[in-house]
């Protein structure tokens, strides 16, 4: 088995799929507490984690908060106005107070590419990237990862199709690395304009026509749409990229019977994905923000130097 | 003060003299060249196992005053120029205020006489304020002292302003150092795009913001019949086109950065905002392509876009960092390491490229070891070992993605007019 030897977590590009496994391997025990009557854990008691998002969050960062909280540790939340960075106040200043503060993990989102280590290397406690920019969301990409070995069993051979702006989508980022580590077969669809040039060279297949990639998918991951992507003139018209990429009641059908329907959330319901197809019975959505909250609680363990049995106890 | 610099090795490519030779100095200007030189009174400067080069020219820095001075001052950029084995150095306009009057022209050219140092070449901007949008007074601008006119640092997206400015920069017979990048094209880039910008995240620049600038600007050059200068070229693409420019016959020269011809964008994987700058470290195939133009004299010049900025600038977040990095105390040691050492560039092709064709757009002295030309020259160990230490800069500024990089070769003395003003 292996053995965690990392500080922080940045992306998933820097874990083995050995590293990937250990983490998925950790969250199933976690998820077992949802059932319990009594939660909560004394694993992390008298750790401090403290989220810092510079972007609003709400999914994630609850997420992180309730994960922190099962296992006994000290959660505090500090959302940091776009408007404090315009008037200049610094990242590297903000970072520094938080971690005087006490902190032993800082969970960061932040808007730039890069923020993230650029955090690790200013602080000495662990950093977990939460997002940075276009760059990766790994805690995304292992609840990803978890949700699709816990519906299929294992990775080896199976099909996934990413849709939407991979261009602008740290999600795409993380689960391209981890799906790809660990044996899947990827196909990103999306528009041309929204997709980054040598995205290729990451092992994936790209494609610009949905339906046909959706015929065999053992899994499709639909992408947030950021409306304002429109306004930069990357595609002509919402209703015209609902047509051409969304999700909806009729590609479902195409899909197979025993495919997943993954979304990281939150949905523009009827944009990338219809009312109807995120009901679909195979629409694992829901089940996805609660297993964030387990591949979280595996990962904070293990930042904090936890050993693999000895989680529960 | 009088000097005869014994024992060195001379290389002027110019009047293709070379070997060991003395140089006499006298009154600032070149006295004589040759085998066993009697000092007649002049101080005996020993430079034996050193070579002996026209004085370098550095043709596109920045050096901030005015406006600037937390990043540089005229005076810690000719210093850094004088130890980086400069001897005349081309400021670019895109200070605060840009240099678009012959009052800051003057002002400039001032500072510069006020350190006595390195000669510096005052550029004028070619539109008011550099905001591209109409032609800045260019005869006031010659009057006041430039040598040539610039939009650097500023994409001009009115190809008709530029036009304009061409045939009329035709008066004066100066050039137009052009910073060929589209307006729109990548315009929220920070990296170049390609594999490195997916995987990091980062918004890409194109080649092609490059190459339908540069696309444009030899059109407008050949339409024109105007010099124009492509500064810090980086892309493959727009190596072709300036080669192929050249044999239509069309008055262009090109310059490229000691870092696009030493680094690609794979250096940015760690977020090093020092490798930030603009236009963006490219691919391999890009800088393969560089290299080649280098070689078959497509790029005529190696100059250095020096680009001072305060550590509180670059210690940010990627994307909000300035682009820009230092260049003046490291561009001879990155050349002769990168390019002269692996037999890519010959000694005479540096000088050629760092000292003779910079002068030579510039409209400045010959860069030559001949009598009677003004004794500008750099004095180099080839052999000398040193690591770079932002830290001992001489700028201002330290950012530079180069720090701790073991280099070959250094300049150990430069002279301007027959003064020293750097000695190590």
């Amino acid at each position: 088995m292996a053995v965690w030897r990392h500080k922080h977590l940045l992306g998933l590009a820097d874990l083995t799929a050995e590293e990937i496994e250990l983490v998925l391997s950790l969250a199933g025990p976690c998820k077992e507490i949802f059932g319990r009557e009594i939660k909560k854990l004394p694993t992390l008691r008298g750790k401090t984690v403290i989220t810092l998002f510079f972007e609003p969050s709400t999914r994630t960062r609850t997420s992180f908060e309730v994960a922190a909280k099962w296992l006994g540790a000290d959660v505090v939340n500090l959302s940091v106005a776009q408007s404090s960075v315009a008037k200049g106040e610094s990242f590297i200043d903000t970072a520094k107070t938080v971690e005087a503060a006490g902190a032993d993990v800082i969970v960061v989102r932040h808007a730039i590419a890069g923020a993230a280590k650029l955090l690790a290397e200013t602080v000495r406690c662990s950093v977990i990237n939460a997002g940075d920019g276009a760059h990766e969301h790994p805690t995304q990409g292992l609840l990803d990862l978890y949700t699709i070995k816990e519906r299929k069993g294992g990775f080896h051979g199976l099909r996934v199709v990413i849709v939407g702006d991979i261009m602008h989508s740290r999600v795409a980022r993380s689960d391209i690395w981890g799906l790809t580590k660990l044996g899947a077969k990827v196909t990103v669809v999306g528009p041309p304009t929204l997709m980054p040039p040598g995205i290729e060279t990451l092992g994936v297949e790209v494609a610009y026509e949905l339906d046909a990639a959706l015929a065999r998918a053992d899994g499709v991951n639909v992408l947030r749409l950021q409306l304002e992507r429109q306004k930069k003139g990357l595609f002509p018209s919402v209703r015209e990229y609902a047509r051409l990429y969304g999700m909806n009641a009729e590609r479902a059908r195409r899909l197979p019977p025993d495919a997943l329907i993954m979304h990281p959330g939150p949905t523009n319901l009827g944009v990338e994905i219809t009312e109807e197809a995120a009901c679909d019975p195979r629409a694992v959505i829901t089940t996805q923000v609660s297993n964030g909250v387990a591949v979280r609680m595996a990962l904070l363990y293990l930042l904090a130097g936890g050993k693999e049995d000895g989680l529960l106890s | 003060m009088d000097y005869c610099l014994k024992g060195g090795f001379v290389v002027d490519p110019v009047t293709q003299r070379q070997g060991k030779l003395d140089v006499l100095i006298r009154d600032g200007r070149i006295a004589a060249v040759g085998p066993e030189l009697d000092p007649a009174g002049a101080e005996v400067f020993p430079v034996a196992g050193l070579h002996i080069l026209p004085g370098l020219v550095d043709m596109h820095v920045h050096l901030r005053e005015p406006g600037r001075e937390d990043e540089e001052t005229i005076a810690t950029g000719l210093a850094a120029a004088a130890a980086g084995g400069f001897t005349a150095v081309a400021a670019m306009p895109n200070t605060d205020p840009a240099l678009d009057n012959p009052a800051l022209i003057a002002f400039v050219l001032a500072q510069a006489e006020r350190v006595g140092g390195v000669r510096l070449c005052a550029v004028g901007c070619l539109t008011k304020g550099q905001r591209g949008e109409e032609m800045a007074e260019l005869g006031e601008l010659v009057r006041g002292g430039a040598v040539a006119f610039s939009n650097d640092g500023v994409p001009l997206p009115n190809a008709e302003i530029l036009r304009l400015a061409m045939e009329y920069s035709k008066i004066f017979g100066l050039p137009i150092l052009l910073h060929a990048q589209d307006a729109h094209i990548g315009r929220e880039g920070v990296m170049h795009e390609g594999r490195w910008s997916t995987v990091l995240g980062l918004p890409g620049i194109p080649a092609l913001a490059e190459e339908v600038a540069v696309a444009r600007d030899l059109l407008l050059a050949a339409a024109t019949g105007a010099a124009v200068h492509i500064q810090h070229v980086s892309t493959a693409g727009a190596v072709a086109m300036i080669r192929q420019a050249k044999e239509q016959g069309i008055k262009v020269t090109a310059e490229a950065t000691p870092h696009h011809l030493i680094l690609t964008d794979a250096a940015v994987a760690a977020y090093d905002t020092n490798t930030k700058v603009n236009p963006p470290l490219r691919s391999e195939a890009d800088r393969a392509a560089l290299r080649e133009g280098l070689t078959d004299g497509t790029i005529d010049v190696i100059a250095s876009d020096h680009a001072p900025h305060t550590l509180e600038e670059k210690h940010r977040e990627f994307a909000l960092a300035p682009d820009g990095m230092v260049g003046l105390e490291t561009s001879l040691g990155l050349v002769l390491t990168e390019l002269v050492r692996p037999g890519l560039l010959s000694l005479d092709e540096m000088v050629m490229k760092m000292a003779v064709n910079p002068r030579r757009i510039l409209g400045l002295p010959e860069g030559s070891l001949t009598p009677g030309l003004p004794a500008d020259l750099t004095v180099v160990d080839l052999e000398r070992t040193w690591r770079v230490d932002p830290g001992l800069f001489r700028s201002k500024a330290k950012n530079t993605p180069f720090a701790g990089r073991e280099l070959v070769g250094k300049a150990v003395a430069t002279f301007v007019g027959g003064r020293l003003v750097h000695r190590e």
